[in-house]
């Protein structure tokens, strides 16, 4: 493709398939999207794939399947769309994809598979009737779940790369303009003006600059741009062409975790496609600009996502962080003017320059706009991806969206934020989802990780399970995070294990002071916050361990005994048989006794028996 | 240079905008503690790690407190450097740190010289709220050399900056994460296995004692309470003009004569002087230089020039390491310290008339490769070396003081004969420049056949890491080459590699910054270059005050040659003073 004028003449002619796909248009054609992320993937959706393709040859039929990106329904998957119909099937097994080809060799719904609302018990036809979805707006995942990722003519079909044509008709400075005035922040965690960093990379001269996609995306739990590369890895190429040519760089480079490898893959191959069609090379699309991009593999070290970390290990240092200023805008990738955006950052962009500064910043909220991805997890009915405006409550996200809480428990806190982050209690749940919104609550936006957690959970261990990530992440070059964090968590160790004492409470308390202030990046600064967080709202359980040696959600194997109801207990030898350490005893007919030196607590015992009899306290 | 205002604890300054808070807080007299902070600029070396964050302080208007060592100051910054926060943020960082700290310092070797010792004091810790477990699994890692205790290892990386940015041996980086994180060789291989050329520039800049030299003093006591040995003991140029400072002496002082009376009382049979040997070391190199040129001058193709010198023990260990393909351009002589070795035991013990095998010669060095040096194989006789014992300037006053002598009261006195008379040219082989221009006082008068009025080649002296020399005796043009630090020395390298484009036909390289002065088994300077270079003062000085200042002037070496080796370059010169070099694969 030489030129914008070829770019439109290729649109013009994929467009309608596309929109056939999408569902906008009725071409009288049926396609049939398949999730092929890497959720739906390890429940073989390729071979539902290979299924489908079979059925459709052997009952004679013209449909296309298409493996797309993730649709977000990741607890329902592998899930997959009839279309233009918009049929939505959740929970395919390979063994469906027969029945669902001679359904629609009849013209029929194969109705065994479709979503149960379950709150109405109806079944959903369309995803339009699916809660999960009504309240999400997909910009950053707009094309996720239904262009094939591995084909940069759907891309083009969807508009793609024009956003690119758009920009080199203006200024670099236009651009930078354009993102400032859009209000989009980083995506990443920090949540600076994306627009403010490119126009420090600009202004920064150099006979090099480089634009660098981070993609280390390490929150456990989290996947928002892991989905968005295996979906729509054009995007993000054409986004950071866009910055290339925005901050004066010529090089881009991928830093991607090895431990994404579908996501690699796909972009490898939109590399090559978007390469092949003039759009990264010399001279792209007739313009001035020349824009190549290249993939460095992470080891997937979390500390890799902070910038300067990441800058290290790309120029094959250890990965840690190194003191700003100066900041990658002015020394970065060899020292050179370098900017860093987030995936999710960077696949917002295009959306900006084809709809206009104004168009986004209305999305959202005054100082955040747009939307914003999360992984929602835990103890949530629809767990899975979701895309949301800016200031959407968390009410909203967790019972509208999510579905409320498994099993009908009652709702204890969400973590936001993930090692970085803090929780949030009923009392917040109104609170709308913005940048700052979150930090005054104690918490972070992060990355978008969102795990729910109900009252079986205990806040203590929430705090410890973080710890223990941050601890054995921290990549141990400054004091504060490499010994301070290993302090902490010795004392939730301590306390969960029933050796705490009120004077820990103190301790923790100033060694998360001190930890924030003083260590040298986010990692460390951050890594106290799940402690402080969790301290200041359920201080409560904190002592409850300390002072009663009790854990209300007994989570805390040190803190329990399983016993047996003596007035439940009918003898039938059940808890005995499973007991893996042998410390049941008793009779048939006879009420058992539980020795508790030899108790692991495994648990076994309880989910066996049939008579409510073992108890936990 | 323009400025900026700044506020620190409420006073005004004015300072250069690229200055960092802790040279703004210097300016006023604040003394900001810090412990990975290292700042050589003279050997171009600066530790930025900013690791230890010991030194935070408050800047106004910023959430978290900043390091002022690596925090640029900006107009109209406003910081307090010790308020509540700010000391009690400084007080856990320290208690943190010596948490994890082994709490030996009792039986450290670097006890008393330690920084994060000296940090708990002027901090007056008398209790450490912070516990928990210690980094004690990690394995201690012991060569001839240096000594590695990685648990008392505080990641300050200092010694990774001068191993890979200053020497840039690569031996040292950080391996492992969070708290298992260590300074260590690749692979976590022993030192000894690594690349490691014992230069102990790593343990000169250590602020602890993770990094400590290998101890033998007390061989020593053995040797000399053995009544059937004869102990001689060779002290090398540098280890006097810093041995004072062990004393209370100001940095310079020249302590020759006392260092030679603490000999005499610690009961060494001979006192000699690695001076004479550095001059035995000219006689040699000189004659193998003007050989090489000659050869050259006589049109024959692929001499091999430049010529290295090869006194650096650690030096050598570089190219047989790191530039294998260059290993026939280094003199073949033997180090002054090998030299001393080989002629007490053959020479003086035949005069004496001892065994060598009753004979022990322990060497007083400035430096921590002269230990591994002497424990190399080809300088053994019958598994008998030629150095058996060597020490650090360090170990050696430790040693004076363990043995009750009262090193300031002591009288002067002189080496003994005929292994301790020594020319000025010697005496300069401990800084850099030294050595060549002690062999260019000599190959010169050789050439021109006439003697030398002003020996002073003050072109060969400096500070910078590379100089150059271009002399011209009588129609020949020398040039010069002149490297201190093994960065330095591999810019040379790489340049011969490429051609050698300045047509250097000799080229003096000293493995540490500023030569053996700043030797790696020297009292530790903690930072302060000033001291190097006022021992570097006293070394010109002792040069100057002597009536000979020409190798091969020396009667003693004369003698040397006219009663036992015959010629410079001779069968029994080369079998005595020369070597072969090993190609050594390392990671």
């Amino acid at each position: 493709m030489v030129n914008r004028q070829q770019l439109l003449e290729k649109y013009e002619a994929e467009k309608n398939r596309i929109l056939n796909r999408s569902g906008d248009i009725a071409l009288g054609k049926k396609e049939i999207l398949v999730c092929a992320g890497t959720g739906c993937m390890s429940s073989k959706s390729l071979k539902i794939i290979e299924n489908l393709e079979k059925a459709i040859k052997d009952n004679g039929l013209d449909i296309d399947v298409h493996g797309t990106g993730c649709f977000g329904f990741c607890g329902k998957g592998p899930i997959v769309k009839i279309m233009p119909d918009d049929t939505f099937y959740s929970e395919v097994s390979v063994d469906d994809a027969e029945k669902i080809v001679s359904h629609l060799a009849k013209n029929e719904i194969y109705e065994e598979k479709l979503f149960i609302n379950p709150d109405t018990k109806v079944r959903a036809t369309t995803t339009n009737e699916i809660p999960f979805y009504n309240k999400q707006v997909r910009l950053a995942l707009k094309n996720c779940g239904f262009v094939n990722a591995e084909s940069i003519d759907d891309y083009i079909g969807a508009k793609g790369y024009q956003a690119l044509a758009l920009a080199l008709e203006k200024s670099p400075q236009e651009i930078i303009d354009i993102i400032k005035e859009s209000g989009i922040r980083g995506r990443g965690g920090g949540g600076f003006s994306t627009g403010l960093k490119w126009e420090f990379a600009f202004k920064n001269k150099a006979d090099q600059k480089y634009v660098v996609c981070n993609a280390d995306e390490g929150d456990p739990g989290a996947f928002m741009d892991r989905s968005i590369l295996e979906g729509d890895p054009h995007s993000v190429i054409e986004a950071m062409a866009i910055c290339g040519y925005a901050i004066g760089a010529s090089e881009g480079y991928v830093y991607i975790r090895a431990e994404y490898p579908v996501a690699y893959d796909r972009l490898v191959k939109a590399i090559k496609a978007a390469r092949e069609e003039g759009l990264l090379g010399k001279n792209i699309l007739g313009s001035s600009l020349d824009f190549d991009i290249l993939i460095k593999f992470g080891a997937g070290a979390f500390v890799c996502g902070e910038e300067t970390a990441l800058i290290s290990s790309m120029e094959g240092k250890r990965g840690e962080p190194t003191s700003k200023p100066p900041f990658p805008a002015e020394k970065g990738f060899w020292k050179k003017p370098t900017n860093v955006n987030n995936v999710e950052t960077l696949a917002n962009i295009p959306q900006i320059i084809l709809n206009g500064a104004d168009w986004f910043s209305k999305i959202g909220t005054e100082k955040s706009s747009g939307t914003k991805v999360f992984a929602l997890a835990g103890k949530i009915n629809n767990v899975g991806l979701v895309e949301v405006p800016m200031g959407t409550t968390l009410r909203e996200v967790i019972y509208d969206i999510g579905g409320g809480i498994v099993d009908g428990k009652k709702f204890k806190a969400v973590q936001t934020g993930g090692p970085s982050g803090g929780c949030l209690t009923e009392e917040d749940l109104d609170t709308p989802i913005d940048f700052d919104s979150l930090i005054q609550k104690g918490s972070m936006m992060g990355s978008g990780g969102m795990i729910v957690m109900d009252e079986d959970d205990c806040m203590v261990s929430v705090a410890k399970f973080f710890l223990e990530f941050t601890e054995e992440e921290s990549c141990g070059k400054c004091t504060p995070c490499r010994i301070g964090t290993k302090r902490l968590l010795e004392v939730l160790v301590e306390i969960t294990e029933g050796r705490g004492n009120m004077k820990h409470i103190e301790e923790l308390r100033r060694l998360c002071t001190v930890i924030k202030e003083t260590s040298l990046c986010g990692l460390g600064q951050s890594a106290p916050n799940p402690i402080l967080s969790t301290l200041e709202k359920f201080e409560n359980e904190y002592i409850e361990h300390i002072k009663k040696k009790k854990c209300r959600a007994h989570s805390c194997n040190d803190l329990i005994q399983y016993l047996i109801d003596v007035n439940e207990c009918v003898g039938c030898t059940a808890c005995k048989k499973v007991c893996p350490t042998s410390c049941i005893s008793g009779e048939v007919k006879k009420i058992h006794s539980i020795n508790q030196e030899n108790c692991i607590k495994c648990g076994a015992c309880k989910s066996t028996c049939r008579f409510n009899a073992i108890v936990v306290r | 240079m323009s400025k900026m205002n700044i506020t620190i604890d409420g006073k005004n300054i004015e300072v250069d905008s690229n200055s960092t808070i802790l040279e703004a807080c210097k300016k006023l007299n604040i003394i900001i503690p810090t412990l990975c902070h290292l700042d050589l600029h003279d050997l171009k070396m600066v530790n930025k790690s900013a690791s230890c964050r010991i030194c935070v302080v408050e800047v106004e208007g910023r959430n978290n407190l900043v390091t002022a060592c690596s925090t640029p100051v900006a107009d109209g910054m406003v910081v307090n450097t010790h308020n509540i926060r700010v000391m009690n943020a400084r007080k856990t960082v320290l208690e943190l740190m010596l948490s994890d700290h082994p709490a030996e310092c009792l039986s450290c070797s670097k006890g008393g010289n330690c920084d994060l010792q000296h940090m708990a004091e002027r901090f007056g810790m008398r209790e450490i709220r912070v516990t928990g477990k210690s980094q004690s699994t990690y394995r201690k890692d012991k060569t001839v050399s240096i000594r590695r205790n990685l648990d008392k290892c505080i990641m300050c990386r200092r010694c990774e900056t001068m191993c890979n940015e200053v020497q840039s041996v690569g031996a040292l980086s950080a391996i492992n994460r969070g708290f298992d994180a260590v300074v260590a060789p690749t692979f976590e291989v022993n030192l000894h296995d690594s690349v490691c050329t014992f230069c102990g520039q790593c343990v000169q800049v250590c602020p602890v004692g993770a990094l400590t030299e290998t101890d033998r003093s007390w061989e020593v006591i053995e040797a000399l309470a053995n009544p059937r040995k004869t102990v001689v003991v060779e002290t090398a140029p540098a280890v006097r003009v810093a041995l004072g400072e062990e004393f209370g002496y100001e940095p310079g002082t020249n302590v020759t004569g006392k260092m030679v009376s603490a000999f005499r009382q610690l009961g060494f049979d001979y006192v000699f002087d690695t001076n004479f040997a550095a001059d035995l070391t000219i006689m040699e190199e000189a004659t193998e230089l003007l050989e090489r040129i000659k050869r050259l001058k006589s049109g024959e193709k692929d001499v091999n020039l430049p010529m290295l010198t090869s006194c650096c023990p650690a030096w050598v260990a570089f190219i047989e390491t790191q530039f294998p393909e260059l290993l026939d351009i280094p003199s073949s002589v033997k180090s002054p310290q090998q030299i001393l070795g080989i002629i007490a035991k053959t020479y003086f013990a035949e005069k004496i008339n001892v065994d060598r095998k009753d004979m022990v010669v322990v060497s007083v060095m400035p430096c921590l490769a002269k230990k591994y040096e002497a424990g190399i194989e080809s300088f053994k006789e019958d598994g008998n070396p030629d150095v058996d014992i060597v020490l650090s300037t360090r170990e050696f006053a430790q040693l004076i003081k363990l043995s009750n002598i009262d090193f300031n009261s002591l009288e002067n006195e002189d080496f003994d004969n005929p292994l301790g008379e020594s020319s000025g040219a010697g005496a300069i082989f401990g800084t850099t420049g030294g050595v060549i221009e002690a062999a260019t006082r000599t190959a010169v008068e050789w050439i021109t056949g006439e003697s030398l009025d002003n020996v002073d080649y003050k072109s060969m002296r400096g500070e910078e890491g590379i100089r150059i020399a271009n002399l011209k005796v009588k129609d020949l043009e020398i040039n010069i080459g002149i490297a201190n630090g093994l960065g330095s020395a591999r810019e040379l390298l790489e340049e011969i590699q490429a051609g050698n484009p300045r047509n250097l036909h000799a080229i003096e390289i000293m493995a540490c910054p500023q030569g053996c002065i700043d030797g790696g088994g020297q009292p530790y300077h903690h930072g302060n270059i000033d001291i190097i270079k006022k021992r570097k003062q006293a070394i010109y000085e002792v040069d100057g005050k002597k009536t000979i200042r020409k190798s091969h002037e020396n009667p003693s070496i004369q003698k040397l040659y006219k009663e036992y080796l015959g010629e410079p370059l001779g069968e029994k010169s080369h079998k005595l003073l020369h070597r072969e070099y090993d190609k050594k694969e390392r990671v």
